[in-house]
């Protein structure tokens, strides 16, 4: 099975050429039409790269698992605008007045629950009422829109901590606090998904739910424990990125869960279950910046950036189906 | 009925007693009782529809039983759910592959319940090795790490079967289980049968199969409409009594004797081959006949259909409608050439369940019914009134929801819908499948009835007597080819089976 073997490694691979490629086109194309005089792939320009992925990375392992588990999660967006209030206006509580700079770990847990807990309501929901988690998701994402707003109407919700925003801009072996926090989820996701009886229920689940079912694996807590990890790491993501800004708008985080999806998706994890690697979904997401960044470069502006991503995430999917189908013998749709 | 068990007989592993289910509008279970001693195979067999897959729901905690105990060595049990079961010892093996294709062996072998160390990490190392002993004992080709998805249909089934010997089963139920296995594989199987039953295990063996539950069973149940039709030796009986118990009443072996004058050929297929699926097919169907495809599941019989009716693209051969050569792209070509398909699954493709009788039948046509942009709601009525009658259908109204129709109401729906297209060639696929056996007769006759109306017929069936009965000639399929084509005066039982199976290849006409 040559063909079928070549499909399987470029289905697979095929994320990382994508990012080669994507590398070389605006490298070459930087020399010609870049405004700055500072090449494409300098190594602070990739640092940085690889520091403003976080925040979607980090919300992406935990899409990977949803998804892999045949649902998806909408409300991240929005669970990442609560969380990041709850981090900033949290600081400032007069009953953390006395904390000093203890208030910061305290802030970072409240934040942390309080993803973990819109996690669990969504994934209580898909468990008790057995309603599709898009359906869910979709409800969440305009209620949780909801609460951002009803906590301080149009206003931002800032607070500057210097000791975090220090601790957000530090550097450790060349690389942000925020990389370390994208990389150290991925190792740990990947470890959940390749090494655990429960990411390998995951995939069983996502690939045959009966199959999960009559083995005795029960579905429903499962899944929602996955909602219970996306919601953490969407409030995880925010965390990381609000220690630095200080200042939440309460539109922020707006289509970060059409975001994480794309990337998700460009790397090769199914919309239906069953299929998916932590590994690729980095690729999808690096390969995402890499486009933002890149048109950015060589001075695009961000609406034909979106329109770029939009074609290349179709593009991408049509690839996929061709390398997938079994050839003549398939039934017309 | 009780049944007659003598006082030597050893403590019932599991038994069943008087269990009850009804479903809204159906008693799935009305009654049924099952004792499997240890040792013994022990054989439940019953039409489609007669509860055996919901009696195994109801012991594997899918479903409570509304009446009735389950008793698991003589513990009266309530089991909550299939993995429940295999704790008390029951273990099933699934009829349909219950497999996540993108998993290793291993894990689906193991699946819900990988051996794991500390902090719910998988233990690799004694997965495959315990997957292997498992493996080795059922003489396998494949080993623990290969990916279930590239495994053949059988081999799947032996990943089946290989998670019964994970545990130390008090009974093993088998539902088909050699449903899609190849000969040298069902030795396997029956070897593994015999070594469980050495143990002392006791195995439901559920299988329309006459010649492998004469073959390796000890006692026969039978179910009837969700009824217990009692329980015999496999040894006092023989296949005409099981048969007699399964449908109630003698089978009917006769043959359609009332023939009529055949027409010209409506449909010729020459040569006709779609990659792996069928290969060179010939066959011709006249107006006014009925010709009947038998074959084992996965033959190509309905791969056959659907490429007729444009679903499928062939990869090479030609098609004839009425001696002109036809290229059928799209199920649109096929209708406007006036090819129609009964499909095989009612109700995942021959019919929209949430919509009624009436939209249900203009189905195809509503494109031609209208009036200016509108439908026409009259001449939409008048259709569903003429067939409802052509065919009676029972409905309180063309406003009934298909849904609530009981099944063989609805494969007429499905008829009317197809017949009101004025088809030339009618495809029927498993047209009585999960329709109780009164419904089954007037469908049959209602199929002989429209080829006598000069309708060019294909039936494509599993049940040998539907065959038997419906058609004038019957096409015998083995793995994607014609072994034979017999004409109703021809064929008997034993040289239909022999080529369905693939036996007497040197018989190929």
């Amino acid at each position: 099975m040559q063909v079928g073997k070549l499909s399987k490694y470029l289905a697979g691979g095929a994320i990382w050429g994508f990012i080669v490629l994507e590398l070389i086109f605006f490298s070459v194309a930087g020399e010609f039409f870049s405004v700055s005089d500072k090449a494409f792939m300098d190594a602070d320009n990739m640092l940085l790269l690889l520091k403003q992925s976080a925040p979607i990375g980090i919300i992406a392992m935990g899409m990977t698992i949803v998804m892999v588990n045949g649902n998806i999660d909408l409300s991240v967006g929005a669970i990442y605008a609560i969380c990041a209030i709850i981090l900033l206006d949290s600081m400032t509580w007069t009953m953390f007045a006395g904390l000093g700079n203890w208030v910061i770990p305290v802030a970072w847990c409240l934040a942390l629950l309080t993803g973990l807990v819109l996690g669990a309501i969504n994934g209580l929901i898909v468990w008790k009422t057995g309603v599709d988690a898009f359906i869910v998701t979709l409800g969440s994402m305009l209620g949780y829109r909801g609460l951002v707003f009803m906590y301080n109407g149009e206003q931002p919700t800032s607070h500057l901590n210097w000791t975090l925003v220090d601790f957000a801009e530090a550097q450790f072996l060349g690389l942000h606090t925020a990389t370390w926090f994208l990389l150290v989820v991925t190792v740990a996701i990947w470890f959940l998904m390749n090494r655990t009886v429960h990411g390998r229920n995951a995939y069983a689940i996502g690939n045959n739910r009966e199959a999960a079912v009559n083995a005795g694996i029960r579905v429903g807590p499962h899944m929602m424990i996955n909602f219970m990890i996306i919601g953490f790491l969407a409030a995880l993501s925010a965390v990381v990125f609000y220690s630095e800004s200080g200042s939440v708008n309460p539109n922020d985080g707006q289509l970060y869960e059409l975001w994480v999806i794309t990337a998700v998706v460009l790397g090769g994890t199914k919309l239906t279950g069953g299929a998916g690697s932590i590994v690729s979904t980095f690729g999808g997401v690096i390969a995402i910046q890499l486009l933002r960044k890149g048109l950015a470069h060589i001075g695009a502006d961000t609406s034909t950036v979106n329109l770029v991503i939009g074609l290349i995430l179709i593009a991408v999917l049509f690839l996929d189906r061709q390398l997938n189908v079994k050839g003549k013998e398939e039934l017309k749709v | 009925m009780t049944e007659i068990i003598d006082q030597t007989t050893p403590t019932p592993v599991l038994r069943l007693e008087d269990i009850v289910k009804t479903f809204p509008g159906v008693r799935a279970l009305d009654g049924v009782s099952l004792t499997i001693l240890p040792g013994e195979v022990h054989a439940l067999m019953g039409e489609n529809g007669a509860g055996k897959s919901t009696l195994m729901k109801v012991l594997g905690g899918i479903h409570q039983p509304d009446e009735g105990q389950i008793i698991v060595a003589e513990q009266p049990v309530v089991m909550s759910g299939p993995l429940d079961a295999k704790a008390k010892g029951i273990v099933f093996i699934h009829q349909e592959l219950s497999l996540a294709d993108e998993l290793s062996v291993a894990e689906n072998i193991y699946l819900g319940e990988l051996p794991h160390k500390r902090f719910g990490l998988v233990d690799w190392a004694e997965l495959e090795a315990k997957t292997n002993a498992i493996l080795e004992k059922l003489k396998v080709g494949f080993n623990a790490k290969t990916r279930v998805g590239d495994l053949s249909i059988a081999n799947q089934q032996m990943v089946e079967i290989a998670r019964a010997l994970t545990v130390d089963a008090k009974a093993v139920i088998f539902d088909e289980p050699t449903a899609s296995l190849t000969d040298a594989e069902k030795v396997v199987l029956f070897e593994v049968i015999s070594d469980l039953q050495e143990q002392g295990v006791g195995i439901a063996y559920i299988s329309h199969r006459m010649e492998e539950i004469f073959k390796i069973t000890d006692r026969i149940s039978v179910l009837r409409d969700g009824q217990y039709q009692g329980t015999v030796n496999t040894a006092d009986t023989n296949e005409e009594n099981v048969t007699q118990m399964m449908i109630g009443r003698k089978l009917d072996l006769s043959r359609n004797e009332a023939h009529h004058e055949l027409g010209e050929v409506a449909l010729e297929v020459r040569g006709l081959s779609c990659g792996s699926l069928f290969e060179d097919v010939n066959f011709e169907v006249r107006r006014g006949e009925v010709v009947g495809f038998y074959g084992l599941v996965g033959a190509g019989r309905t791969e056959i259909a659907e490429t007729l009716f444009g679903l499928r693209n062939p990869t090479s051969g030609s098609i004839f409608l009425d001696g002109a050569e036809v290229a059928i792209t799209s199920p649109h070509d096929a209708i406007e050439r006036g090819i129609s398909l009964v499909p095989e699954d009612r109700k995942g493709q021959g019919l929209v369940l949430g919509m009624n009788c009436r939209d249900n039948m203009t189905l195809p046509q509503v494109d031609d019914l209208k009036a200016g942009p509108f439908v026409a709601d009259g001449a939409e009525i008048a259709i569903f009134d003429q067939y409802r009658d052509k065919l009676d259908i029972r409905t309180p109204g063309w406003k009934q929801l298909v849904g609530n129709l009981s099944g063989g109401n609805q494969q007429k729906i499905v008829i009317g819908k197809w017949l009101s297209m004025r088809p030339n060639v009618l495809i029927v696929d498993e047209p009585t499948r999960g329709i109780d056996v009164g419904s089954k007769a007037e469908i049959h006759n209602l199929l002989r009835d429209l080829a006598a109306q000069g309708y060019a017929v294909i039936v494509i069936s599993s049940e040998m007597p539907e065959v038997l009965h419906v058609a004038d000639r019957i096409v015998a399929m083995y793995s994607g080819r014609i072994m034979r084509t017999f004409t109703s005066e021809e064929v008997t039982e034993e040289n239909l089976i022999a080529a369905i199976s693939g036996l007497n290849t040197e018989k190929v006409a």
